[in-house]
């Protein structure tokens, strides 16, 4: 049963993760309709700057606090230089120049950075584990990515549905056009969107470095599984995204740690033990499948298109 | 007329002008840091060549696979076809060698492989043309398991990723290991990052070790989480391949104490080894040489004692052979002899991290587990 | 296509007689590699063609063709594992698993529009590259080593390389003008109009959702021939053939080169392939170059290499192809 609890609390906080990019790339998507292959780089980025910003600094949270900022600079940066051109083109579009921008970056970073990865050791006050029940514990620092991204969940909640730029973002998710001709500065509310959007990324970046690795190419794989998360959320919805970002965490962690065992059961083991990985990495994407052959919008769609 | 079959190819000339030799690694992504550290000890043993093999000089086109069995293979190809080298060497992967080997073998190139050990090549696959300065995947993990069973361990739990090196690494760990497999997970590859699940998985069977399997940076994440998960110190860590001198630098003071098997460990204490640390760390400032780099360095090795040995008449490929079957060089790992497959006969050490003089955290060799270890898929191989 | 000698007639043609001439410049100059090379090229050309049908004319954006490219390879591949080499066994069945792929993947993603469709396409490209990373009696995550290329009687013999691209090249041709000739008739007209107003396709009595399905099936069935080629051409199969990276590739090659044109998809081939050989000769850091290079192409270069190539003819050919809407 323990393990049952423990394996739930992991789903929750690899869910929770995977929400801070789906939140990003949910506004970015539902509001100025773009496709962005280079979110990842973003997460990347801000991996790097905390790695980089921690060492300075000799603090984890002032470095990541710098990381953070510095990743939001980025952000707005390539919405300036490049992403507003891209704005109204088509997807496909989209896709291949942000493909671009993902060589980019990747290269920019093994150039300045070397090829080899960064660390970004844990302080040692976040190091240990915790006994949250008698008899379990639990690690620190896991809990605490629950507890930063619950907080910064709450945070866009209150951002998005309690304040006048929340109201633009919310309104742009629906309609593009008709808060354009509300004479919104609207070149102005897109380039804090995606720095917003890219903070995100940098945060979630920054908080997986010290568990993960800081690496070249760390965001490309996530990336896909934020995009499901999107998709299966409902574009342009942060709840969408929140609930989804849950069910695929939970559903992920709970298909590897069970899985396996459970094919045991039907199958010889060496055929189970060959296929219960590749069976448990298929899980999502069934999920995926699923809910869209059922609704075929996501399920909180934001648009009314 | 041009469907008719075009000309063979020239015949090769009795006179080199230069030895040409291909070496395939992965230069690209974020085990870059591997295909370097293997072509900088490439390029040093030349270095301690004179940059000449038996008296001609020495060419050495890079090519990069990109972690891509299908890129791996187009660029062998390149190699063989358009640049017409003779000798191929690298290969860190055991999928993009196995892709690979085909246009090698037909074209009868020799091939010096510096890393990738599938059970294929050592068994039914073998050749006379392919060669190896590693070893056969199962044969680091069985040492391993052969070093549990003398620490008295009754129980593992066994982690690894899902491709052909992972299973032959747990495998190889089962086939020695005396004690009860409780349990074991393969997790997908690359692309899973997060090793929680597994991790409460090991911690709740009740095992009293677990063995894993996480090369280049998988292995940083692996042994980060599992200090995070509270598990480093409780339940005693044994490796293969996952602690090196390329990941240490990253997993810092997780990997302190962390046992682990290998062939090469950067202090053995041979002259050939000394002047090969030293003179790495001396022309590549700040960094280390791995047992990917020695092994690199011991293919050039290879590769120089069978030019040397046919005075550079190369177009006799069964004098090559025999020339190489000897492995008449002083390798770093102290000397080693082939087997009937052309895979290394050899010691097997265990590693240990532990602060060295100026409180930097190093590989250390603390006992031989095997000696003279030779794959179990020899016989497979018809040739005797 | 009018017949005029615009830049970009003259640049299409060049590229098919380069093409067609290459094996006689790989005899005379003795570079076997570059056959090897072109090969690929043709072969993953005939991929994104197939692509473009969908993605192009038909606007339902794929992001899981590499999928097909495995299926027919896997057919290849798995028959000749359990000792079948016959191409008159082999191939059929490489075109019919990847036609029933399709046709049950297409029946349930065209319910979704856009974006909703691209990913639901990934994700079934996703589950098959799982599934074949799941078979430990095919090689599983490593891949299966095809010891002999599909047999066909003499004197057809796909182990002589130049044959090999004749035979690679001539399918090619032969999907490009299959495509023309589609996309130029009473169903193509209706697939497009679709991609631009459904509703009214709809309204004027077109079944569009099984007419996009029909392009869809054969879409897919041309990249499983790509698949089948692919598999004989690298004498090898693995799952990373089908992984989404693989995907994202066609399309940029599709979209590079310029979409919903008949030679589009070729250029975009061969310029992206070639280009990464050239660079990555050059230098190390070659993405670096590559990436800006895409943006670039995007940003300033709208229709792609194609369209850069109308752009440069003094006349402006009548376009068959109309603006890609979302």
């Amino acid at each position: 049963m323990t393990l049952f609890f423990e394996q739930c609390l992991n789903g929750l906080q690899f869910g929770l993760l995977l929400f801070l990019l789906a939140a990003g790339l949910t506004l970015v998507f539902g509001i100025m309709d773009l496709v962005n292959l280079a979110h990842g780089s973003l997460y990347m980025v801000g991996a790097y700057f905390a790695a980089t910003f921690a060492a300075w600094t000799g603090s984890f949270v002032f470095g990541a606090v710098l990381a953070l900022c510095a990743t939001l600079v980025v952000g707005m940066a390539v919405e300036v230089i490049v992403m507003r051109r891209l704005y109204g083109r088509d997807h496909l579009d989209h896709v291949l120049g942000t493909f671009g921008l993902i060589l980019f970056f990747d290269e920019a970073v093994r150039l300045i950075w070397g090829p080899a990865g960064l660390s970004l050791p844990l302080p040692s006050w976040l190091a240990g584990s915790v006994q949250i029940l008698p008899g379990f514990q639990y690690s620190s620092y896991r809990l605490a990515i629950i507890v930063v991204t619950l907080s910064v969940a709450a945070f866009l909640y209150v951002l998005v549905m309690r304040t006048r730029i929340g109201m633009l973002i919310r309104a742009g998710a629906s309609n593009r056009e008709m808060v354009g001709a509300l004479g919104v500065n609207i070149k102005l509310l897109y380039t804090l969107v995606f720095g917003l959007g890219a903070a995100l990324a940098g945060l979630a970046g920054l908080m997986q470095a010290p568990i993960l690795t800081v690496q070249i190419g760390m965001g490309e794989n996530i990336l896909i599984l934020a995009f499901v998360v999107t998709v299966i959320g409902g574009i342009g919805s942060i709840r969408g995204a929140l609930v989804a970002a849950l069910l695929v965490g939970i559903l992920d962690t709970l298909g590897r740690a069970f899985f396996p065992d459970i094919l045991r059961t039907m199958l010889s083991p060496t055929a189970a033990s060959a296929l219960a990985p590749a069976l448990s990495s298929m899980l999502i994407y069934l999920l995926m499948a699923i809910v869209l052959v059922i609704k075929p919008e996501g399920l909180f769609s934001a648009g009314n298109k | 007329m041009l469907l008719a079959a075009g000309p063979a190819i020239g015949p090769a000339t009795a006179q080199q002008k230069t030895i040409k030799i291909g070496f395939v690694s992965t230069f690209s992504g974020p085990t870059a840091v591997i295909g370097n550290d293997m072509r900088n000890s490439f390029e040093l043993a030349l270095d301690h060549m004179g940059r000449k093999m038996g008296g001609i000089p020495v060419e050495v086109i890079y090519e990069d696979d990109g972690l891509k069995p299908d890129v791996g293979k187009q660029k062998t190809e390149k190699l063989i076809e358009s640049d017409k080298v003779d000798f191929i060497a690298g290969y860190i992967w055991s999928n993009v060698m196995l892709a690979s080997l085909k246009p090698i073998v037909d074209s009868k190139t020799f091939l010096v492989i510096a890393n990738a050990g599938p059970s294929q090549i050592a068994g039914e696959l073998c050749s006379p043309t392919v060669f190896s300065t590693s070893w056969q995947n199962d044969q680091t993990p069985q040492a391993m398991g052969t070093y549990m069973n003398s620490k008295g361990v009754k129980s593992v739990y066994l982690i690894g990723p899902n491709y052909a090196a992972g299973k032959d690494m747990l495998a190889g760990v089962a086939s020695t290991f005396k004690g009860k497999v409780i349990g074991q997970d393969l997790t997908t590859w690359p692309s899973q990052l997060d090793f929680s699940a597994e991790l409460a998985k090991a911690k709740a069977s009740g095992a009293e070790a677990v063995f894993v399997f996480y090369p280049g940076a998988a292995g940083v994440q692996f042994l980060n989480q599992y200090a995070a998960a509270g598990l480093k110190g409780k339940i005693p860590l044994y490796t293969a391949f996952t602690i090196d001198e390329l990941s240490l630098p990253l997993q810092k003071e997780n990997a302190l104490g962390v046992p682990g098997a290998q062939e090469w460990v950067n202090d053995l204490p041979n002259e050939q080894n000394k002047k090969f640390v030293a003179d790495y760390r001396k022309k590549y400032t700040g960094l280390r040489p791995t047992f990917y780099g020695a092994q690199s360095y011991d293919a050039a090795q290879l590769i120089n004692s069978a030019v040397v040995a046919t005075k550079g008449n190369l177009s006799d490929k069964v004098a090559v052979q025999k020339a190489m079957e000897k492995a008449d060089f002083k390798s770093v790992r102290g000397n080693f002899k082939f087997g009937n497959n052309h895979v290394p006969i050899q010691n097997f050490y265990l590693q240990d991290v532990v602060k060295d003089a100026d409180g930097q955290l190093s590989l250390k060799t603390v006992a031989t587990i095997v000696k003279d270890d030779q794959d179990r898929f020899h016989d497979k191989c018809p040739m005797k | 296509m009018s017949g005029a000698f615009t830049a970009r007639n003259v640049a299409t043609a060049a590229l098919i007689a380069g093409l067609v001439l290459l094996p006689v410049y790989s005899q005379v100059f003795g570079d076997r590699f570059i056959l090897t090379l072109f090969t690929r090229i043709v072969i993953l050309a005939l991929a994104a063609v197939s692509l473009n049908l969908i993605l192009g004319f038909g606007g339902m954006m794929s992001f899981g063709h590499a999928a097909y490219l495995g299926i027919g390879g896997y057919a290849v591949g798995m028959l000749a594992h359990e000792g079948i080499y016959s191409g008159f066994i082999q191939w059929p069945v490489a075109l019919l698993a990847s036609a029933l792929f399709a046709l049950v993947i297409g029946a349930l993603s065209l319910r979704t529009r856009g974006v909703y469709f691209i990913m639901i396409t990934l994700a079934f490209a996703q589950m098959a590259y799982y599934l074949v990373s799941g078979l430990a009696r095919y090689g599983g995550d490593d891949g299966l080593t095809i010891y002999k290329r599909s047999q066909f009687i003499e004197p057809l013999n796909l182990s002589n390389k130049v044959q090999f691209y004749y035979v690679c090249l001539a399918i090619l041709f032969g999907a490009i003008y299959l495509i023309w000739r589609l996309t130029n008739s009473r169903f193509g007209m209706a697939v497009q109009g679709a991609r631009s107003n459904e509703a009214r396709m709809r309204a004027i009595g077109f079944p569009t959702y099984r007419y996009r399905l029909v392009c869809f099936v054969i879409a897919g069935t041309l990249g499983g021939l790509a698949g089948a080629l692919l598999a004989n051409h690298a004498d090898f199969i693995s799952p990373a053939t089908m992984y989404w990276t693989r995907s994202g590739d066609l399309i940029i090659m599709v979209v590079l080169g310029g979409m919903a044109t008949p030679f589009g998809p070729l250029i975009g081939a061969v310029a992206l392939l070639v280009l990464e050989e050239v660079l990555s000769g050059i230098t190390e850091y070659w993405q670096i170059i590559l990436g800006p290079l895409l943006l670039l192409v995007v940003l300033f270069a709208r229709g792609g290499i194609d369209g850069l190539l109308s752009l440069l003819g003094a006349k402006v050919a009548t376009k068959v192809n109309p603006k890609v809407g979302s």
